[in-house]
């Protein structure tokens, strides 16, 4: 069974990759996920200045999902540098970048490039940062002229990382592949919110954060399944995968590799799970390649 | 998942202040719990007694630990946890804990399960708080202060030099300043002797997602708080450099 699949030109051992945010502040923190058996990792969505994100509380864990408003923490892209290079000397490094025009998306993501990204992830989704985020991913104008711009000043692959808090999500896809962007990522966390009763107020300092874990899954396979229809360019799963079959429901709607986030609670070692769940299933059901699954639920 | 409990106990030792609450959860010794009211930020914190009634103690150094102070009998408290790999014991080896300043809090369990105890601080006032636990202690104790003005007259180290002298020990089991645990480390590593030490470093989700708290590629939260002696000597920033919350590395000196 050959795990290997490709998002456009990139070429990835296996089709799990770190989804940004997860343990990835650090250079060091996305080199051990890239030896616990991830293909690529993608870091920590950063931007041009540092930012501490926001305030404690910022996250809770619940049955079946997380919330979080994390902010956005980074230490800046002129900083950042150092964790992108010991990163990339240990595999393949997803520079994500967050900003609020097309120039400074471009500019940060040339940055990227400069660091060793194998390809730069365009946040176009955070649910919780003012300005930021979904705050310029709803508008297809908008994420058309920052794909532009980006696919403009670098020459590694444009991801475009994409929300499903939008009844428009098809046409920002197609704004994606018409500005000449090379994959979609799919899906952001939902914009959430959890009260805590005794308290009668939000637990979260940012009141709305977003949701992750097993919860968001069959949302974002919706969203993917959606894409697939739409556009040509590969799409990327990511959304609640804590499993093999998770991972499988994603490829079969469209996606030709996937994103793991929240399942590292579980433990870093996720990566190779889904791994070796993907190997059996492959050899039972017959499917010699990861690229012979992608889409079949349309057919 | 967060618990809502309620405050059914506090003391105040100068700018040390402790809270108890009922929370039926099994807690080990050296684990935390992320606490939080309205009107704070949400801080991680070492519970200080893991037996039915839980507590947390802390030293007040700032705003949010200025308004958990406020807290009394009655109030209601956010418990997230809890997490992360406590203290290790089996029996099989002799054990002398080691608490430096308001690290002493969280061996106090250490010290109710009857090990051997050494405690250290700049001074007598420091202690007032653990002087409860140690008029119940089964185990031996220790005590130091930098200024002499409670028992031996020396810092963490030179105390646990004083103490083997008179005892034998295989392993400490430690929590205290960082520079302590640096000196101490080396002293354990000089001198062939075990130990798991309580490190820290600014937390956010506190659960092993977001890597706020990374020390290398450890993360404070969930592979420790408590680390290994093994797993410490190969920790570059132990000793050496921290994060910020922006994720910037700050060095200690």
């Amino acid at each position: 069974m050959d795990l290997r699949t490709s998002v456009g030109s990139l070429v990835l051992d296996n089709p799990c990759i770190l989804a940004s945010g997860i343990m990835d502040e650090t250079g060091e923190g996305m080199a051990r996920i890239l030896r616990s058996g991830a293909a690529a990792a993608v870091s920590k969505s950063v931007g041009t200045n540092p930012n501490p994100g926001h305030a404690n509380p910022n996250f809770i864990e619940e049955e079946g999902f997380c919330l979080n408003a994390m902010g956005l923490p980074n230490p800046g892209i002129e900083e950042y540098a150092g964790e992108m290079r010991t990163a990339a000397a240990c595999g393949k490094v997803i520079g994500s970048v967050y900003a609020s025009s097309p120039e400074e998306f471009a500019d940060l993501a040339g940055r990227m490039e400069d660091y060793g990204a194998c390809a730069v992830e365009l946040n176009l989704s955070c649910p919780h940062a003012a300005g930021f985020g979904m705050e310029v991913g709803t508008d297809p104008l908008m994420v058309k002229r920052i794909v532009s711009a980006v696919k403009d000043a670098v020459s590694i692959p444009v991801w475009s990382k994409l929300t499903p808090n939008t009844h428009i999500l098809k046409d920002i896809g197609k704004a994606v592949e018409d500005a000449g962007g090379d994959a979609i990522v799919a899906i952001n966390t939902l914009r959430a919110m959890k009260i805590i009763p005794e308290f009668g107020r939000p637990f979260l300092s940012n009141r709305f954060g977003g949701l992750s874990g097993s919860a968001v899954r069959p949302v974002g396979v919706r969203a993917v399944y959606d894409l697939y229809s739409t556009v040509s360019i590969p799409i990327i799963g990511v959304g609640g995968i804590c499993g093999y079959r998770d991972a499988l429901e994603y490829i079969m709607a469209g996606a030709c590799a996937v994103q793991i986030g929240t399942a590292v609670l579980s433990g870093t070692d996720i990566f190779r799970k889904v791994n070796g769940g993907l190997t059996d299933f492959m050899r039972e059901y017959g499917y010699p390649t990861i690229g012979e699954m992608v889409g079949v639920a349309h057919e | 998942m967060n618990s809502i409990v309620t405050v059914t106990g506090k003391s105040d030792f100068g700018d040390i202040c402790s809270l108890s609450f009922n929370w039926d959860i099994t807690v080990g010794p050296g684990q935390f719990v992320m606490v939080w009211a309205p009107g704070m930020e949400e801080i991680p914190l070492s519970l200080s007694s893991v037996g039915d009634v839980k507590s947390v103690t802390f030293r007040i150094v700032g705003r949010d630990t200025e308004a958990l102070r406020k807290k009394g009998i009655g109030d209601s408290l956010s418990i997230r946890g809890p997490y992360g790999n406590g203290y290790r014991t089996d029996g099989s080896r002799r054990v002398l804990v080691v608490g430096g300043g308001i690290g002493i809090a969280p061996i106090l369990p250490l010290m109710a399960d009857g090990f051997d105890t050494a405690l250290a601080a700049r001074n007598a006032g420091e202690l007032d708080f653990a002087l409860p636990a140690i008029g119940k202690a089964a185990g031996k104790t220790w005590i130091s202060t930098d200024d002499g003005s409670r028992g031996f007259c020396g810092n963490a180290v030179q105390l646990v030099q004083e103490i083997l002298k008179e005892q034998e020990y295989d392993e400490i089991l430690a929590c205290g300043p960082e520079v302590m645990l640096f000196f101490l480390h080396k002293f354990c590593v000089d001198n062939g002797m075990k130990c798991q030490m309580s490190l820290e470093r600014h937390m956010k989700c506190g659960a092993g997602l977001c890597g706020s708290c990374m020390i290398d590629d450890k993360r404070v939260c969930a592979d420790g708080p408590v680390f290994t002696c093994d797993e410490i000597s190969g920790m570059k920033d132990f000793g050496h450099s921290k994060r910020d919350p922006c994720g910037t590395r700050v060095l200690f000196r």
